[in-house]
């Protein structure tokens, strides 16, 4: 969870807190860039940039603005969707038919020992189409509400209770 | 403020998202550092997103942390060095286990090639013994033939054909004579081959009283190429009789069985 005296050492050029931070987001992270781009070479070389960024620019992170993890959300997700203009994803995705989030979760039977992963198997299984969509635009690709409500072609006023009912079954699952 | 209405709005999952404007954001900020409740349910939301995102990275990027410390430089060593060494430890080690595999893979081919070589090596020789047997057996029919040539020359030879009789009307011999030397060779290429068990045996005959002298067995007949058989000859020969006889000849000609005869002229 996050620590704002972590934090604050990173600000403070903390190596060591940098590295923990790093054990603490990179493998979620990993999974946000990993979703938009579908490479996994691609997906470290944006990885490694989120990263350098989060060491550079770490002052420039405030509590006020938001949660700390929303804070490199937000720098990696614009990171990734940066690379999808590159010809290095355009080749990489010859072959790709790109489907939400759920999709990875189906193939992956590797999961490391910080997932809880029964849980999020079983997730899957009861989720709602509807909701395997909303959480891949909202938190996963980092759409508005307003986005998603003329993607998914749903009254903006639902998106947000829409979204909560599908983010209380994960929580259900995963005991959280 | 009721705060299950607003947790149960849904705002704070977009606040963990990101996806609310600056606005917004602001006013969730101040409630949950007024309300601890608010806050617990944002750390909430945020664990279970946590969960989700990490499940679909296709696994833990731990060896990309090396390659970001390298770009940003590190100087840290206890950060630094160690997992380097490892590294650095780990190459030896495949290196040298390829190393290994390489040479092993290199003895065995030599090997291998070491004893496809002798093997060709034996091949060469046996081939060449039986060529030198070929060679061997060709000389010893050119001189059988030259001698026979020669034999065939001489003017002091007596020719005598040997006509076929009633057993056998295809069949002729011929017998030349070298008084001299008191050999007679015989040739017998118009004779068919003897049946299993029996002999041909060849006789000179002394016609008045008729006196037949067993010159000897053509027991080789089969085997022979040339069909040519010397036997020696010391009587007063008039005449050349050859028989068939059982394996080991007979004592005296079974007239039957006279394949062919011939008389001599001078």
């Amino acid at each position: 969870m996050q620590s704002n005296e972590l934090i604050l050492q990173l600000q403070q050029k903390n190596e060591k807190a940098f590295q923990r931070i790093y054990e603490m987001y990179a493998e979620n992270i990993f999974g946000v860039i990993y979703n938009i781009l579908r490479d996994e070479t691609l997906s470290e070389e944006v990885l490694q940039d989120v990263f350098v960024k989060v060491w550079n620019k770490g002052d420039s992170y405030s509590e006020k603005k938001g949660r700390f993890f929303t804070w490199i959300l937000n720098i990696a997700r614009n990171a990734a969707i940066d690379k999808t203009r590159s010809v290095a994803y355009k080749n990489s995705q010859q072959n790709q038919t790109a489907d939400y989030f759920v999709d990875i979760l189906e193939e992956k039977s590797n999961f490391s020992s910080k997932i809880d992963a029964i849980g999020i198997k079983k997730y899957i299984d009861v989720l709602e189409p509807i909701c395997k969509k909303v959480i891949d635009l909202l938190f996963f690709k980092g759409f508005t509400q307003k986005e998603a409500s003329e993607k998914l072609d749903i009254p903006l006023g639902t998106i947000k209770t829409r979204n909560r009912i599908c983010i209380d079954k994960l929580r259900e699952v995963l005991a959280v | 403020m009721n705060i299950e209405q607003y947790i149960s709005s849904g705002i704070l999952e977009l606040y963990v998202y990101g996806a609310l404007s600056e606005k917004e954001n602001a006013e969730v900020y101040k409630a949950l550092k007024k309300h601890p409740e608010i806050e617990e349910e944002v750390k909430e939301i945020e664990k279970s997103l946590m969960q989700l995102s990490a499940a679909t990275a296709p696994y833990n990027p731990e060896s990309v942390f090396n390659r970001i410390k390298e770009k940003l430089s590190f100087t840290d060593n206890e950060i630094d060095v160690i997992p380097i060494t490892r590294a650095r430890t780990n190459w030896t080690t495949y290196i040298g286990w390829a190393a290994s595999i390489a040479l092993l893979i290199g003895l065995f081919l030599q090997f291998n090639k070491n004893r496809e070589l002798r093997k060709q090596v034996v091949d060469a020789q046996i081939e060449q013994t039986l060529l030198e047997g070929k060679i061997n057996v060709a000389e010893e029919d050119l001189s059988k033939a030259k001698t026979l040539l020669s034999v065939l020359r001489d003017k002091d030879i007596i020719q005598i054909p040997l006509q076929a009789q009633k057993v056998a009307p295809n069949a002729y011999a011929a017998v030349y004579w070298d008084k001299e030397k008191q050999t007679a060779y015989i040739d017998v290429e118009g004779l068919p081959n003897p049946p299993k068990g029996k002999v041909y045996q060849v006789w000179s005959l002394k016609l008045d009283p008729l006196t037949p002298t067993s010159l000897g067995i053509l027991d080789t007949f089969t085997e022979d190429e040339n069909k040519i058989f010397t036997l020696t000859n010391t009587n007063e020969s008039e005449a050349f009789g050859i028989t068939l006889e059982p394996e080991g000849g007979s004592e005296s000609p079974t007239m039957e069985q006279l394949y062919t005869l011939g008389v001599v002229t001078s």
